[in-house]
């Protein structure tokens, strides 16, 4: 029982590295194809998608839409559950339960409801269109991570701040957010996460500048190529030294 | 009741931004695509409807009905297996690894969570190929005398999948058993249980709240996934969100795609009705 267990252990993580590893091997692959036999180790696929300029642009709009739309979900979200968590207002379980809403949803959904919205507005595929997606799809997983951290005892301390006189804004940027600062820090990083990685509503929402994934997406049409497993391997050490450097300092503070 | 009057004014003002974005971007968008699927196309234009012809094709027309079959059954396929092989992995992580490294252990057993979801299709890709490692290593030791084909059919959908809800099971199901007082298994044992009468008659029934909360994002999840089964797939069966892309690309049927769509989250919403009882949303 105990060696099987070893065992079923050792397979499960052989069989949940396996990809990642064969990844990140393949794109040092000195040849035209990252399937083996493996040729040795070359760094110049890193060195072509670096010099790649329509990557290099992708990878600065994930930045973008990512920062931004993570910002303005973060804000909103923080907003309504600041809100939410103060007064009982008529139909506020059905304000929270819009808010949610969109998290039961499936991206492929929203992006084509989006799609179809925008094209009659007026509102043409670009990174600003993907942007609002992205906030629509990040805002309820902001709100409900903010309005859950919101407990009876920093009810009270905002009450106390604003007995002191401390106006509403004040109240917010000085009192609440300091306290909810790691609840706020954990909700940006997963909004940005998904926005970094989202693809359908990118796929659909853009047409000239696009994001890293949907960049990605077109290198695959081409088939495979270790370019593409050196940009695969890129963004996945550059997630795992974040995550690494994020649970030794935030999340460490939080687990306490 | 002035001071309730203020305090109401002020809450309305800090919810109403959220409130009209959700309104603005999804609420109205999600409404209009709902009544456009009541609608149907004649050559390049739309003709309002509100008709049923796009919902009696889907069920009648056999490449359309064939997309909702493929569908759930890559999708049961998918969560059964997910769950089956998540469960032991989680309970040897939570209750065989010793508690100093449980932390590692998770955090390696998700580790491929931080590449990118389609960096993570095309990974199984290169694997699964002809010329990948895994026919490339079976072929070596002799077990196969040549590769056979995996890749472009259901199997490498379905391994892309489980690869994915793998991880996530594990770490719900994970959360779940730490969770558990071990008093549970030690007056189980006290009474004269074996180790697996321990396992099978306590243990699993304490999870299956998180085994089904688990299970139900999976479904949801797999069901509404584009990526995996166009990458890994191939294109003698396509999945439903792969019908709608096809819709929208090539005669930019919106109509039909948003009654595919309509067609998706009835399918979600009935699976939602079914373990209803047994989610606990808020304990994942």
């Amino acid at each position: 029982m105990r060696y099987l267990s070893w065992i079923y252990l050792v397979a499960c993580f052989i069989f949940i590295l396996l990809p990642v590893g064969v990844l990140v091997v393949f794109s040092f692959q000195d040849g035209r194809l990252p399937v083996p036999p493996f040729n040795g180790p070359t760094l110049k696929w890193y060195a072509e998608i670096t010099s790649d300029r329509d990557l290099m642009a992708a990878l600065f709009n994930s930045l973008l839409v990512a920062a931004i739309s993570s910002l303005v979900a973060l804000l909103l979200g923080f907003l309504a559950a600041s809100g939410l968590a103060r007064v009982v207002l008529p139909g506020s379980t059905l304000m929270r339960a819009l808010l949610i809403a969109p998290m039961t949803v499936s991206y492929l959904i929203i992006a084509l409801g989006l799609l179809n919205y925008f094209n009659n507005i007026g509102i043409r595929p670009s990174l600003l269109a993907t942007g609002i997606g992205h906030v629509v799809i990040n805002l309820p997983l902001c709100f409900a991570i903010l309005y859950a951290a919101m407990g009876e005892h920093q009810r009270n301390a905002l009450r106390a701040a604003r007995d002191l006189g401390a106006k509403e804004w004040q109240v917010l940027a000085l009192v609440s957010a300091p306290m909810l600062a790691p609840a706020l820090g954990a909700a940006f990083f997963l909004a940005f996460t998904f926005s970094w990685d989202e693809f359908i509503i990118a796929f659909l929402l853009t047409r000239f500048d696009v994001t890293l994934p949907v960049e990605i997406w077109s290198m695959l049409r081409s088939g495979l190529s270790p370019a593409t497993n050196a940009v695969g391997s890129l963004v996945f050490l550059v997630s795992v030294a974040v995550v690494v450097l994020l649970e030794l300092t935030l999340f460490r503070k939080v687990g306490k | 009741m002035r001071i309730e009057a203020h305090e109401k004014k002020v809450g309305v003002t800090l919810v109403a931004p959220a409130l009209l974005w959700t309104l603005a971007f999804f609420l109205i968008p999600f409404a209009a695509m709902v009544w456009l699927s009541f609608s149907h196309m004649e050559g390049r234009d739309i003709v309002p409807g509100p008709d049923f012809g796009n919902y009696i094709k889907i069920f009648t027309d056999d490449s359309l009905f064939r997309g909702i079959v493929v569908s759930l059954e890559i999708t049961l396929t998918v969560t059964v297996i997910s769950v089956l092989l998540a469960w032991p992995l989680a309970w040897i992580i939570a209750m065989r690894v010793p508690k100093r490294w449980q932390r590692l252990a998770l955090m390696l057993a998700v580790l491929p969570f931080w590449t990118s979801y389609v960096v993570r299709s095309y990974a199984w890709a290169l694997v699964l190929g002809q010329k990948g490692v895994v026919m490339d290593f079976l072929t070596g030791i002799g077990l196969l005398a040549e590769p056979i084909q995996i890749m472009a059919t259901r199997s490498a959908t379905v391994i892309g999948f489980v690869h994915f809800f793998v991880m996530l099971l594990t770490l719900t199901i994970y959360a779940n058993l730490v969770q558990l007082s071990p008093n549970y298994m030690r007056a189980a044992q006290d009474l004269g249980a074996s180790a697996w009468q321990t396992i099978r008659l306590v243990v699993i029934p304490l999870t299956l709240p998180g085994v089904i909360t688990g299970a139900f994002l999976t479904f949801v999840l797999c069901i509404g996934d584009y990526i995996t089964p166009q990458i890994l797939g191939g294109n003698n069966e396509l999945t439903m969100p792969q019908l709608i892309m096809l819709q929208l690309g090539r005669r930019g049927d919106f109509p039909m795609a948003s009654a595919l769509s309509v067609v998706l989250m009835a399918i979600v919403t009935l699976a939602y009705a079914g373990c209803a009882r047994w989610l606990r949303m808020d304990r994942v």
